[in-house]
C-alpha cells in the first residue's frame, strides 16, 4: 500500500477517534457537559493524538530505516568479486536498484509475467534487453549476481511495504481502541492531551537538533575522507588553490579564505556605517509617522533575493565601479571585483544591522537619555556618549551576526567578484588590489561540487573539508554573538 | 520616621529664584497644571506635595524644560529665573538644564564608571581645563553627594554596581558636578531603603545652603522633616503654598488638610 494511503488512513482514523471518544464521554455524561472532567473536546483530541501520533511515529522510523537494511542485505548477497569488477560497492547496488525497478516495471507494463519475473536467469534469458524495454535506465549488461541481488532487494522491499502496512495499521487501531475505552466522564483528558502536546513539542525539537547533528556527522565524515587522501596541513596553509580533477591539485584553502574575509570585511564597511546611523536616526530622531513608514521600507532589503543582488551587481555596480574608479586610477579592469561584490553585499547587509540595533538602542532605558538630558547634554551628546556606549555590546552582536550572514554569501560573490582565486603567488599588492577578481569558500564550494566528476576525489571532498571550516567560522561569530548580546541583556534585567 | 512634627527653623527671607505665574502644561488635550502660581527662594527647600498624578512631576519638569522632550507636551505661562523667562526664545534650553539640575526618581548612573559619571556634565559644559582641574571637581563633586569615602578607592568601577542609595547619592553628585543653581529631585527616595533615605534627606538639608532645592515626595514626613516651604498640588492645581510649618499644623484649605490626616489618597 503506497505511504500515501497509509498516512491517509491513520489521518481517517484519527478523525473517528476524535468523535468517537467525544461522543464517548459526553455519553457516560449523561449529556451534561458540566459532569464531565475536561471539555468534550480534549477528549476528542486525546482519541486523536493515541491514535494518530504513535502510528505516524512507526511510519517514518520505518521510512527510514527500512532502506538501509534492506540494501545492506541485498548486498550481502553480492560476492565480492563482482564488487571488484565495478570498482566500489556503492555503484554495484545503484546498478542493483535500477535492475529491481526495472523488473517491477516490467511486470506492471505487463512485459513479464510475474512468475518469470520471479525466477530470472541472467544467462538463460535476454534479460539486460528485455529491460531496457521498458525503458528503464540500464546502463551496463546485468550479471547474474546482481540480477540475483535485485531480485532479493524486490522481495524484501515487497515484503516491507506489506509489514509496514500492518504495523502502522495496527497500531492506529490499537491507539483508537484504548483511547475509547478509557475515555469515561472522570477521566482527566485534558491533562493527558497537555502531556501529549508536550511530548509532540518535544519531538519537533528532537527533530531539529538532530537534523543539525546529522549534517555536522556528515561534513565530518566526508572531511575524514578527504584527509585520507590529501594532507590537512597543505589544505589549511597552502597558498595556492589549484584543483584539476586529472589529479595533482594543490587545494590549499588560503586563497579562499582571504577572499572570504576581504570581500566580508568591505561588505561590513559598507554596512555598518550605514546601518548604524540608519538605526539611530530612526531610533532616536525620525517621528512615528516616518519611523513607521521607513523601518519596512529598510526592511525590505532583506527579502530581495540574493541572485537579484548578484544581477545588480554584475550589471550595474561591476561596470560603474570598473569606469569609474578601476580604470581611471589603473587598478585594474575587470568589472568582476572585491569592491563590486563587497558594495553589493554590505547593501544587503545593511537591514541585519539596522534592524536589529534600532531595537537594541530601543532597549537602552529612557531614564538614561532623561539623565544625560537633565545634565544639560544635546541630543547628538546624549546619543554619543550615553545611548551608544549603553546599546554597544548589543550593537557589536548585530554587526557579529551580519558578519556570519557575509561569509556565507555565495551568489552575490559569484557575479560580483568573479570565481578566481586570489593568486597569492602573485605578491601582496595583488591580494589587497580591490579591483582584483577574487572568490570565497562558498563559490568554490558550489563548483567544486558541480561537474562531472565522482565523489571519491579529493577534488570533490575538498568541498566538505571547506564547508566544515566555513561552519566552524560561522558557528563561532554566532555563539560569540549571542553571548555578547545576552551579556548586555542582564546589564538592565 | 513618623514624627510628623515640622522642624522649626528660622526661615530668613531669601532672593526669588523662580517665579511662575498663570502656569498651564496640557499634555495632548490633557490639561494637567491649570493656573499655578509659585515663588521657588533661593537657600530654600521647596516641597511638592500632593496625591499621585496630580502633576508635581509635570510642574517640576517645566522648571527645566526636560518637557521639551516630550512630543505632545505643551507649556504656557510666565516662568522666571533670576528675573529672566526661561521660555524665551534666546534661552537654550541645553544650558539652562546645566544651570537647573536634576534627579530622577529611580536612580540612573550611566552604564560608565563613577569617575565618568561625575565627569560627564563638566565635560559636556568644558568646566574644566585639564584632567587636574577635572578630578578636583569630581572629587568636590562626590563630597558634596556625601558619597567620597565610600567610592574613593574605586573610582574606575561602574556606577552600576553601587547600591540602591549610593547610586541616588551618586546621580545628586553627578547633578551637583556641572555647577547648578537650582536642584530639582522628583521623588529621589521612593525608591530606597529607609537608611539610605535617611542619608539622602540628610544630604538635601546640607545642600540647602548652597542651592535652591525643589524636591517632589509622596511622602509627608518627608516633606514636614527637609522642606522649608510647602506646596501642596491636587488634581493639577495649586491648592496652597506656605511655611511647612504651617502647611502642617494649620493648613488653611480643607483640601490639604484631608490630605494631611490621610482623607485624600
Ligand atoms: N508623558 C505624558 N503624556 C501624557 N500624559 C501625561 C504624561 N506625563 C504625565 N501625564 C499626565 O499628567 C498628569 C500629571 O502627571 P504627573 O505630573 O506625573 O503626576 P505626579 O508626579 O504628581 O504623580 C497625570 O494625569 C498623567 O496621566
Ligand atoms: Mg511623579
Amino acid at each position: 500500500m503506497p505511504v500515501l494511503w497509509i498516512f491517509l488512513a491513520v489521518l481517517g482514523l484519527g478523525l473517528i477517534a476524535y468523535f468517537a471518544g467525544r461522543s464517548r464521554a459526553l455519553g457516560t455524561a449523561g449529556g451534561d457537559t458540566r459532569q464531565l472532567h475536561s471539555l468534550p473536546s480534549y477528549y476528542g483530541w486525546h482519541g486523536f493524538m493515541l491514535t494518530v501520533v504513535p502510528a505516524l511515529l512507526v511510519l517514518a522510523a520505518w521510512l527510514l530505516i527500512a532502506p538501509s537494511i534492506i540494501e545492506s542485505r541485498a548486498a550481502s548477497t553480492i560476492p565480492d568479486s563482482a564488487i571488484a569488477e565495478r570498482g566500489s560497492r556503492s555503484l554495484v547496488m545503484a546498478e542493483v536498484r535500477r535492475a529491481g525497478e526495472a523488473i517491477d516495471m516490467a511486470v506492471e507494463q505487463g512485459k513479464m509475467d510475474a512468475g518469470l519475473a520471479a525466477n530470472l536467469r541472467a544467462d538463460f534469458t535476454d534479460v539486460t534487453a528485455r529491460l531496457k524495454e521498458t525503458g528503464a535506465i540500464i546502463t551496463s549488461t546485468v550479471t547474474q549476481p546482481v540480477l540475483r541481488a535485485a531480485q532479493e532487494y524486490r522481495v524484501m522491499s515487497k515484503r516491507s511495504g506489506l509489514f509496514m502496512s500492518v504495523a502502522v495499521l495496527g497500531l492506529a487501531i490499537v491507539g483508537f481502541a484504548f483511547a475509547v475505552m478509557r475515555t469515561h466522564k472522570d477521566f482527566r483528558a485534558r491533562n493527558v492531551v497537555e502531556q501529549g502536546i508536550k511530548v509532540i513539542l518535544i519531538l519537533a525539537s528532537t527533530i531539529a537538533i538532530l537534523t543539525t547533528v546529522g549534517i555536522v556527522l556528515s561534513m565530518l565524515f566526508e572531511t575524514g575522507h578527504f584527509f585520507d587522501k590529501y594532507p590537512w596541513q597543505s589544505f589549511f596553509f597552502g597558498t595556492t588553490w589549484a584543483p584539476d580533477f586529472r589529479g595533482n591539485s594543490e587545494l590549499g584553502m588560503l586563497p579562499l579564505l582571504w577572499g572570504t574575509l576581504y570581500i566580508s570585511l568591505v561588505a561590513l564597511l559598507v554596512a555598518v556605517p550605514v546601518g548604524l546611523f540608519a538605526a539611530i536616526y530612526l531610533s532616536e530622531y525620525a517621528g512615528p509617522k516616518l519611523r513607521a513608514v521607513a523601518k519596512p521600507m529598510i526592511e525590505v532589503l532583506a527579502g530581495i533575493p540574493t541572485i537579484v543582488y548578484g544581477l545588480f551587481a554584475l550589471i550595474t555596480v561591476g561596470p560603474l565601479v570598473r569606469d569609474w574608479i578601476a580604470q581611471p586610477i589603473g587598478l585594474g579592469n575587470s568589472t568582476n571585483s572585491v569592491m563590486t561584490a563587497g558594495v553589493v553585499m554590505g547593501i544587503m547587509l545593511i537591514p541585519f544591522v539596522s534592524s536589529l540595533s534600532d531595537d537594541i538602542i530601543n532597549a537602552v532605558p529612557q531614564a538614561m537619555r532623561d539623565g544625560s538630558y537633565g545634565l544639560g547634554a544635546t541630543q547628538s551628546e546624549t546619543i554619543k556618549q550615553v545611548v551608544l556606549p549603553a546599546a554597544l555590546p548589543g550593537i557589536v552582536g548585530a554587526i557579529l551576526l551580519a558578519a556570519s550572514r557575509a561569509i556565507g554569501e555565495t551568489m552575490i560573490v559569484v557575479m560580483g567578484a568573479g570565481a578566481a582565486a586570489a593568486q597569492m603567488s602573485d605578491g601582496l599588492g595583488a591580494i589587497i588590489n580591490p579591483f582584483q577578481a577574487m572568490t570565497t569558500v562558498t563559490v568554490k564550494i558550489v563548483s567544486q561540487l558541480t561537474g562531472d566528476t565522482d565523489f571519491a576525489s579529493p577534488e570533490t571532498l575538498v568541498a566538505f573539508a571547506l564547508g566544515l571550516t566555513l561552519f566552524v567560522i560561522t558557528l563561532g561569530l554566532n555563539v560569540l554573538a549571542l553571548y555578547i548580546v545576552r551579556k548586555y541583556r542582564e546589564q538592565y534585567e | 520616621m513618623n514624627d510628623m512634627r515640622p522642624v522649626e527653623r528660622a526661615v530668613d527671607t531669601n532672593e526669588i529664584k523662580f517665579d511662575c505665574k498663570d502656569c498651564q502644561v496640557y499634555y495632548g488635550e490633557k490639561h494637567a497644571i491649570i493656573d499655578v502660581d509659585v515663588k521657588i527662594e533661593d537657600k530654600t527647600v521647596t516641597a511638592f506635595i500632593g496625591p499621585s498624578g496630580c502633576g508635581k512631576s509635570t510642574f517640576l519638569r517645566c522648571l527645566n524644560r526636560m518637557n521639551d522632550t516630550i512630543d505632545i507636551c505643551r507649556v504656557e505661562g510666565q516662568f522666571l529665573l533670576d528675573g529672566e523667562e526661561i521660555y524665551d526664545k534666546r534661552v537654550d534650553p541645553v544650558q539652562l538644564r546645566a544651570k537647573v539640575g536634576m534627579v530622577f526618581q529611580r536612580p540612573n548612573p550611566f552604564p560608565k564608571s563613577i569617575y565618568d559619571n561625575i565627569a560627564y556634565g563638566p565635560r559636556i559644559h568644558g568646566l574644566a581645563k585639564n584632567k587636574a582641574e577635572l578630578d578636583e571637581i569630581v572629587e568636590k563633586s562626590l563630597r558634596r553627594g556625601a558619597i567620597w569615602d565610600e567610592v574613593k578607592d574605586r573610582l574606575d568601577a561602574p556606577g552600576t554596581g553601587l547600591s540602591g542609595g549610593q547610586q541616588q547619592r551618586l546621580c545628586i553628585a553627578r547633578a551637583v558636578a556641572t555647577e547648578p543653581e537650582v536642584l530639582l529631585m522628583d521623588e529621589p527616595c521612593s525608591a530606597l531603603d529607609p537608611i539610605a533615605t535617611s542619608q539622602v534627606e540628610e544630604l538635601i538639608d546640607e545642600l540647602r545652603e548652597n542651592y535652591s532645592v525643589v524636591i517632589v515626595t509622596h511622602s509627608m514626613q518627608q516633606a514636614a522633616r527637609v522642606s522649608q516651604k510647602t506646596a501642596f498640588f491636587h488634581l493639577g492645581n495649586l491648592v496652597e503654598f506656605g511655611e511647612t510649618g504651617q502647611i502642617f499644623t494649620n493648613p488653611k484649605d480643607p483640601r490639604t488638610e484631608s490630605y494631611i490626616t490621610g482623607r485624600i489618597g
